[in-house]
């Protein structure tokens, strides 16, 4: 298990609040409702004092439309739970990393149809390579990449050639 | 923090908030006239990199301003007068090949200035910087693409991006102004000494539209304002769309 998984799941075991993270995995990224805000890695940290909740969330990407979004369904989960004093901190550092994903997150997101970003990798620049990502419908590794931006910023086009269906490939960053 | 530094760092971040969120707004009057649906998503993409850049400074200069104003009324509620982006950053999108010639010139720019805001002492605009620099890599490496298929592509398509490249380079000068303000904080380790990245911009952007077959152009011009709030034309009439429906309904939530 790579470092970063292993200290997001430290944290989500704490013991004063385990429930909490717990019952927050029912929040979903709006954007792609298979995936929970635990699973991609968006939820960051989850503090409690007393009555008093802080939950901690970071973008993945800047102009990512979907935190407003969470940030409402979060204090409303919390309020609808007996948390009614609860607050939603945004946090910029440390930068959201695809290595954040839950390996559960991953699998839900290839049923979903989207590849995860380790089915494709980096090129040699460093970004999403212009082919092989592996199709999330039939595996094949004979696709190849349509755009690099796709329905939204964290992913990029792809088309297999052997299905013949396109598909949204989740950046790896 | 020293409340002088504490000013101009609110000044600084409500500048980098400017030209994000004025380019951003050009890149995003792209969207639904692409020249084909991936390009057309590929802006509206790239557009919310750049206004969700402009929201994390903004709420940072707000933070420090501390006067009661938020984001928005950063965005919505300044004039013109006000507003203190690059003047490259508001030329209205002209034709594609004039978009990502200037899309090249400012993803250069980012390309090399981010690194430099990452080692910022200031906690906020490093943590901006971090989440910005992953992103340019992938504009850049679209505007560049975009650059070398227009240059090196059909007489029309060259002859449209040497124009925009020579009506362009007179403005991209003042990306490496350095004033008082700037200064202060890049003594202070805060700010980007933006005055030390010219050659190196100049060394990458010849290098591409050397390989596109487009001419780098002579500095035989310069226009500058931009920080000082002179602006072109342009910039009134942006705003005056982007702002209508802010101001209209004040305070309207949905």
């Amino acid at each position: 298990m790579p470092e970063e998984q292993y200290q997001r799941l430290q944290q989500r075991h704490a013991e004063d609040v385990r429930a909490l993270w717990d019952l927050l995995d029912a929040i979903k990224d709006p954007e792609i409702p298979a995936l929970s805000i635990w699973d991609l890695g968006i939820l960051r940290d989850v503090q409690r004092n007393g009555d008093q909740v802080t939950v901690t969330i970071t973008p993945t990407y800047s102009g990512c439309p979907a935190m407003d979004n969470i940030t409402t369904d979060v204090i409303q989960l919390l309020h609808d739970n007996g948390y009614s004093d609860a607050t939603v901190k945004l946090s910029l550092s440390p930068a959201w990393s695809s290595e954040w994903m839950s390996p559960e997150g991953r699998k839900k997101l290839r049923e979903y149809g989207i590849a995860p970003p380790e089915d494709a990798g980096l090129d040699d620049d460093g970004l999403t390579p212009d082919a092989h990502a592996a199709c999330p419908h039939c595996a094949s590794r004979h696709t190849r990449r349509i755009s690099e931006f796709g329905s939204t910023a964290c992913k990029a086009l792809f088309q297999c050639d052997d299905c013949g269906e396109p598909f949204d490939y989740f950046k790896k960053i | 923090m020293s409340d002088q530094i504490k000013q101009a760092t609110q000044e600084y971040a409500t500048r980098l908030g400017d030209d994000s969120v004025v380019l951003g707004h050009r890149i995003s009057e792209w969207v639904s006239y692409g020249p084909f649906l991936e390009e057309d998503i590929a802006y509206g993409n790239v557009a919310l990199d750049y206004i969700g850049r402009a929201r994390m400074f903004y709420t940072y200069a707000a933070e420090l301003a501390d006067d009661g104003r938020d984001e928005d009324d950063f965005a919505y509620m300044r004039n013109d007068r006000e507003y203190r982006n690059l003047l490259l950053m508001e030329l209205p999108k002209g034709d594609f090949a004039y978009s990502q010639v200037r899309q090249l010139f400012a993803d250069v720019y980012y390309t090399l200035m981010l690194p430099e805001l990452l080692q910022s002492k200031d906690e906020t605009l490093s943590a901006i910087a971090a989440k910005a620099i992953k992103e340019t890599k992938y504009h850049l490496r679209r505007s560049r693409d975009w650059v070398l298929r227009l240059g090196d592509g059909t007489e029309e398509s060259h002859q449209r991006a040497q124009k925009a490249v020579d009506q362009l380079w007179g403005y991209t000068h003042e990306l490496f102004d350095m004033d008082e303000t700037e200064q202060l904080l890049a003594d202070a380790g805060i700010g980007v000494d933006v005055a030390g990245l010219r050659d190196r911009w100049l060394e990458m952007v010849s290098a591409i539209l050397t390989e596109a077959t487009l001419t780098v152009p002579e500095d035989s011009w310069a226009v500058r304002g931009g920080r000082i709030g002179y602006h072109t034309e342009n910039l009134g009439h942006m705003l005056t769309e982007m702002q209508i429906v802010h101001r209209s309904h004040p305070g309207c939530k949905w």
